[in-house]
């Protein structure tokens, strides 16, 4: 039996008997067996045990993934899921702490926890499922909807300009960024397993199709691109903004996929591991603390 | 009875808070309870800052307005307690600041430049002439100062304070009482102690008065208790890393003030649904918004009872002391693993930041209590139904277990759902499990009753009111009823506590009786309300007087 058929019998038994709710031909069934299949293969390949990868969604169609499948799962409050993630990787070094996020979710809600992560380098792994747009609340702009995009709350077309993500990220530290497309499986999923076998802070963007309110599949098609091997220089600051620029999630510009940047930091959760190592008698410690106040 | 009250009172930045634990350590060492109310304007440096310490033979937790000796750093700390002030009061104060006092001035500017000395040391000046004009000999004056002042200032400090001792002249003596000396905390202190007994592993907060002390403390000794102490970007990070820590299986405990709690209620319903322990330190200050910082309240009793969207079982508990501090905090933890509830441990500037003589000796020990796991065998499912309503516990990391918890309606394997009959069930089990946690309840002392039980008259009060109250009702010979645990409301203790009350009258530190507004919800009738909302707890005697209202 080789390796591979191994871990595709290991990935059948990763979905659960939840039923299925997303739209058809939606993006999130692309990054559903993807992570699937990478976390299956990673615990083939790199000998992880099962039971040590949790997944956590936010709120909106993707938190749905975690239901999906039959991994440890904290399926959490909108905008919420990182703070979470990072208190399950202090309490256990062995876990492998993945965060499903949405763009409204996670960069519109949750914004100042994806960069406090980022800062500071916590060793867990971020896909972020981008479709641009609010499907669960049925269809308003997030903040990387084009300039222009008519929402259900913005019918007129909203005059903000979108954020783009990895300069936000790079910018605030995070140590491995990349993104993928929905409509590259084979890429996405060696992005998730780079991303998770990463030591710190990954990121994942996901340009992902809304079937119903907004199939970017023609636009994505036309100018999505992967990078070739050495296009850009990972471990380069520099090197990774220019690439990260060459589109801002609104003007019409060739879009880069894969990772841009990837960088070794020290872990934030290693600093506090040997604090609470062993049994220690706690009690005796109160005590020993009150008798030095006497 | 020996009993004296020193007012110490400077500008801040001055080290008013430290003068006044040194004090509080003097008495201390001659066998008496102290008790420091501290009181500080929300600044770092200048306006006015002030201590009062109060010393007896017995328990107290309270202060009272006149004082025995009153130490001045400047003019304000003269003029602002005239009121304090009797025939037997002495003054000592800075004569280099104050230009209008009678009493021991000491050239503070001049001892401190003849002792090459650093400004801060006035303190220790202050110290020893308190020392002398209270017949405290040096030798008790030099041990305090070791005890307190780093090896480096040592000698510093103990040349002024023979300085200031010199200085001064015998007024009266305070007589050493001969039994063990007890350390001076806070109820901070005390609190995030009480947690470590309780089994807490990490704690986690964002600063905010009047609990930022209960971070530093923990911060400071997170090496010595074995604990993570935690600060990320804001309160609803703080309650969110908790709950990925105690999903993991840490336990974690959180502290914060009424403006953060706000950002932490949605996280609190999520811990409800989710049914993940987590235990939540409130210091009570006084709102609406950013309202008075550094002062004290009880105005968000009803904010906690009520906090969250949707229906959930908590566990509310207002400690009125130290002893109550640590014996609940280590309770509330327990117990909120124990039944997967949110725990919250209600306090107030008074209780937080108070420093008080704890007795680790009175503290009537809290009964373990263990989480319920999973045994291991067949499926785990997170919320499986049981007939107290507890489902066990498994980690993520255990083998052959799937974990999964939701903020969604769920059904037993912890998967989203949305049909009726799941719902109903899921609502009922959390019904029941508040209901277990109410039957073990049962068995602690969550009403408290003090004094005489047959003079038909009745002081009900909370938190850190608890001390005046017992002082004041002596005078009346009344009885005081505390209710220690406020959810689930303990209706069968209360009625017992109540019986033959007669006449009663209900403190409470806030402007609209909260408290009273509780016992009414359960069917009680509350009393004659006695409020106090200027963000200052009542003085005994100033409570004395109000009850006269009542009682007369």
């Amino acid at each position: 039996m080789t390796p591979e058929q191994s871990a595709g019998r290991t990935a059948g038994g990763l979905i659960s008997p939840a039923q299925n709710t997303w739209c058809p031909g939606c993006g999130n069934f692309s990054i559903q067996h993807m992570m699937k299949s990478a976390i299956a293969e990673l615990s083939e390949e790199e000998g992880i045990p099962l039971e040590n990868f949790v997944l956590l969604g936010g709120i909106g169609c993707h938190g749905k993934l975690v239901d999906y499948l039959n991994v440890n799962s904290f399926y959490g409050i909108h905008g919420r899921s990182i703070p979470a993630a990072t208190g399950m990787r202090l309490a256990n070094p062995d876990l492998r702490v993945i965060c499903h996020v949405g763009d409204g979710d996670i960069y519109a809600e949750g914004l100042d926890h994806l960069i406090f992560a980022a800062k500071r380098n916590s060793d867990i792994t971020v896909i972020v499922h981008d479709n641009r747009v609010y499907g669960l609340t049925t269809g308003q702009y997030t903040p990387t909807s084009p300039t222009g995009f008519k929402g259900r709350s913005t019918p007129g077309g909203v005059t903000e300009h979108p954020l783009n993500p990895l300069e936000v990220m790079l910018a605030a530290g995070a140590t491995h960024i990349a993104r993928g497309y929905t409509k590259k499986i084979r890429q996405l999923k060696d992005l998730f397993k780079e991303a998770i076998m990463h030591r710190g802070f990954s990121f994942v963007d996901v340009l992902q199709i809304c079937a119903t309110y907004f199939n970017l599949t023609d636009y994505y098609n036309e100018h999505a691109y992967e990078m070739r091997e050495g296009e850009v220089e990972t471990g380069r600051f520099e090197s990774a903004l220019g690439k990260i620029r060459e589109w801002d999630y609104d003007r019409e510009a060739p879009i880069p996929l894969g990772t841009f940047y990837s960088v070794e930091k020290p872990v934030y959760e290693e600093g506090f591991q040997a604090l609470t190592a062993g049994k220690p008698d706690r009690r005796a410690l109160v005590r020993k603390v009150l008798e030095e106040r006497q | 009875m020996g009993e004296y009250s020193i007012l110490i009172g400077g500008k801040a930045g001055e080290g008013i808070n430290t003068a006044g634990l040194s004090i509080a350590g003097l008495f201390s060492r001659l066998g008496y309870r102290t008790y420091m109310y501290f009181d500080y304007p929300s600044l770092i440096r200048g306006g006015h800052n002030f201590a009062i310490i109060r010393a007896s033979e017995r328990t107290i937790g309270a202060h009272r307005t006149p004082v025995d000796v009153l130490l001045a750093f400047d003019q304000n700390s003269i003029d602002n307690h005239r009121e304090r002030v009797h025939d037997g009061t002495t003054v000592i104060y800075d004569a280099s600041q104050v230009v209008r006092a009678e009493g021991y001035g000491l050239p503070l500017d001049q001892i401190i430049e003849e002792e090459k000395a650093p400004p801060i040391t006035g303190n220790s000046a202050m110290l020893g002439a308190l020392a002398r004009v209270a017949g405290i000999g040096r030798e008790v004056l030099e041990d305090v100062l070791r005890a307190t002042v780093p090896a480096k200032h040592l000698e510093a400090n103990l040349r002024v304070a023979g300085r200031g001792y010199d200085a001064a002249g015998d007024v009266f003596t305070v007589e050493p009482l001969g039994v063990p000396a007890l350390p001076v905390l806070t109820g901070n202190e005390v609190t995030g102690l009480g947690l470590v007994h309780g089994g807490l592993d990490s704690y986690v907060a964002y600063p905010m008065t009047p609990t930022s002390n209960l971070l530093h403390f923990l911060a400071a000794h997170a090496q010595d208790l074995a604990i993570k102490v935690l600060h990320p970007e804001n309160e609803i990070g703080v309650i969110l890393m908790a709950l990925g820590l105690a999903y993991a299986g840490e336990k974690a405990a959180v502290g914060t003030a009424g403006g953060g709690f706000c950002l932490m209620t949605e996280g609190l319903s999520l811990a409800g649904m989710s049914e993940i322990p987590v235990t939540i330190v409130v210091g009570q200050r006084p709102g609406p918004s950013t309202g008075m910082p550094t002062y004290t309240t009880q105005g968000d009793l009803h904010f906690v009872l009520n906090a969250g969207q949707g229906e959930f079982p908590r566990f509310v508990v207002a400690p009125g002391d130290l002893e109550e501090a640590y014996a609940w905090s280590a309770t509330a933890l327990m117990l909120s693993w124990k039944y997967q509830v949110p725990s919250i441990i209600l306090t107030d500037k008074t209780l937080a930041e108070g420093a008080y003589s704890f007795d680790i000796g009175a503290v009537r020990a809290p009964p373990d209590r263990e989480p319920a796991l999973w045994d291991g065998t067949g499926e785990y499912r997170r919320y499986a139904r049981t007939e107290d309503g507890v489902s066990p516990l498994a980690f993520p990391g255990r083998k052959g277990a799937v974990v999964k918890v939701n903020s969604y309606a769920h059904d037993e394997a912890g998967i989203t759902t949305e049909e009726a009959e799941d719902v109903t069930a899921l609502q009922e089990k959390m019904l029941r499990k508040g209901e277990s946690l109410k039957a073990e309840l049962a068995t602690y002392p969550v009403v408290k009753v003090y004094g005489p039980r047959n003079t038909a008259k009745t002081i009900v009060c909370w938190g850190s009111e608890k001390s005046a109250c017992i002082e004041a009702a002596e005078k009346f010979g009344a009885r005081v009823v505390q209710p220690l645990v406020l959810a689930p409301f303990p209706v069968r203790a209360w009625k017992e506590a109540m019986i033959g009350a007669g006449r009663v009258a209900c403190i409470e530190n806030n402007v609209t009786g909260q408290l009273a507004r509780l016992l009414r919800q359960q069917g009680f009738d509350p009393g004659r309300p006695v409020l106090k909302y200027d963000g200052r707890p009542f003085a005994v005697d100033e409570l004395e007087a109000r009850l006269e209202e009542v009682f007369a």
